[in-house]
């Protein structure tokens, strides 16, 4: 299994190769958002870029943006969020939200590790 | 600074999401989340920290005359052990608050308001009183528990005399022994289900609560967090003051004509009341038929025409599909009626339905 990547705003990014990723949100972050009802997604062909929201998750409370930790264009979306955002709740790291590809920038990206102490702080 | 009720290190043993809210540390929601918090209120019961909620007697031999005065709802019928409630309106006929009122005696009554207008509606009510009587905010000795869900009267059983316990909804009694302690118990709550409200000393409060959560522990009670409270009171299509009223919104408007006896000789805001004529502005409930969660202040439209906003909203988790309330133009508040929500600049669909949105069977 290639290696996941996090970005300080709380998503994980999964290397397929050096243009190619899958995105999604990292298991502290639907934990701290709690029960997940709904997620709005871009459309495939849509350009994502670092620090750009690309999507909405919204728990029974509050909305919150999910940052790109990448630029580049969309090239799937995982439509089985959009009917059961809870997937994102049972497994985080296996409910991936888009994949990219013509990958042209990345966010300053932490390693597991280094993750873990950031929301360890 | 914010401060703490006393039952504040129950709420983090038990992994309490703490928030501050109405100058309160108070969970959004326990380990459990706020969607199991509520279905256990809907199929079971819940217990809820309401202890922020301000409690003001008003005590003398014009008390009547003064809450007469105060609120737009008529309580010259009340009796010994009656609950009422009533918005207390300003000059102009918006709401200063919603309370209620709970008589004690012929010349003392207890008024409970919400946290966040407390120092307000004391400051408002000390400035209108006249004749003999006295007001005295007691909020800070006393803590409140709501025990609600269909299940509430068998747990409180367990612990208590149910012969001992209020029978009528809106009906409370003194001195209740609740194993020891001794506790007012009224059957009010915010919920939409049955249900008590205990009210104790300070001392008390971490025993009561967890007296309630062990009778409760084999029926699926659990502790619920701010979050459900808010999902569970939409459900039920009560109001939530700075939502669907404020100084500026009149009960009318609101949909709480219930409460407002224009008939009673005198209130303040009566006058107010009455010059602002037929309300031109009406409460609504919305179905959200569209993808996507309206939440409060969403602008609502018919075809590209503004009709109003919304004044509260959430994803329902008894009915599994986004609700919202909105205060719209009275010409387009017509049941069935499709309508647009502006949600962030996305205009979703939605329909006008009844309130409540639940009545429970």
């Amino acid at each position: 299994m290639s290696k996941v990547l996090y970005a300080k705003s709380h998503e994980w990014v999964e290397f397929l190769d050096d243009t190619r990723a899958r995105v999604g949100i990292s298991d502290y972050a639907q934990n701290e958002l709690g029960d997940l009802v709904f997620i709005s997604l871009p459309e495939e062909g849509d350009e994502v870029s670092v620090g750009e929201s690309f999507a909405d998750v919204e728990s029974v409370k509050a909305v919150s943006n999910v940052y790109s930790p990448v630029s580049g264009t969309v090239k799937a979306i995982n439509e089985d969020l959009l009917d059961q955002p809870e997937l994102v709740n049972s497994d985080a790291m296996d409910a991936w939200f888009i994949e990219v590809e013509n990958i042209s920038d990345k966010a300053d990206l932490l390693t597991e590790e280094e993750y873990k102490k950031l929301i360890a702080e | 600074m914010d401060m703490k009720t006393p039952l504040y290190d129950c709420h983090v043993a038990e992994e309490g999401k703490i928030v501050p809210f109405a100058g309160y540390l108070l969970p959004v929601q326990y380990k459990s989340g706020i969607i199991a918090e509520h279905m256990a209120v809907r199929n079971a019961a819940g217990v809820f920290d309401v202890s922020h909620m301000g409690e003001v007697i008003i005590k003398g031999k014009d008390a009547l005359n003064n809450i007469q005065m105060l609120v737009t709802n008529d309580c010259s019928r009340m009796k010994d052990g009656q609950v009422k409630y009533s918005p207390m309106c300003n000059e102009e006929g918006g709401v200063v608050d919603d309370v209620l009122i709970y008589r004690i005696s012929e010349e003392e009554y207890l008024v409970v308001v919400n946290a966040s207008n407390r120092h307000k509606d004391v400051e408002w009510m000390k400035a209108h009183l006249f004749g003999e009587v006295r007001l005295s905010d007691i909020s800070e000795e006393l803590a409140l528990i709501a025990l609600q869900g269909p299940l509430s009267t068998d747990i409180l059983g367990k612990i208590s005399e149910v012969n001992e316990l209020p029978i009528k909804y809106y009906a409370f009694k003194e001195n209740v022994n609740v194993s020891g302690i001794s506790c007012m118990v009224s059957k009010t709550g915010y919920t939409g289900e049955g249900g008590y409200e205990l009210c104790c000393k300070n001392e008390d409060a971490v025993k009561l609560w967890e007296l309630l959560l062990d009778a409760g522990a084999d029926e699926g009670l659990i502790p619920c967090g701010l979050g459900a409270r808010d999902t569970l009171r939409l459900e039920a299509g009560m109001p939530l003051y700075g939502h669907e009223m404020d100084d500026d919104i009149s009960p009318i408007e609101a949909g709480l004509g219930f409460a407002v006896k224009l008939n009673k000789e005198n209130f303040i805001g009566k006058k107010g009341i009455i010059d602002r004529g037929t309300p031109t502005r009406t409460r609504v409930g919305l179905k959200i038929t569209g993808r996507g969660i309206a939440r409060e202040n969403c602008p609502v439209f018919i075809g590209d025409k503004e009709i109003g906003r919304t004044t509260s909203g959430t994803h329902s988790p008894y009915l599994g599909y986004p609700i919202a309330m909105a205060l719209v133009d009275v010409d387009n508040s017509i049941l069935g009626a499709e309508l647009l929500v502006d949600v962030r600049g996305r205009k979703i669909t939605a329909e006008i339905v009844e309130i409540p949105f639940y009545i429970r069977q």
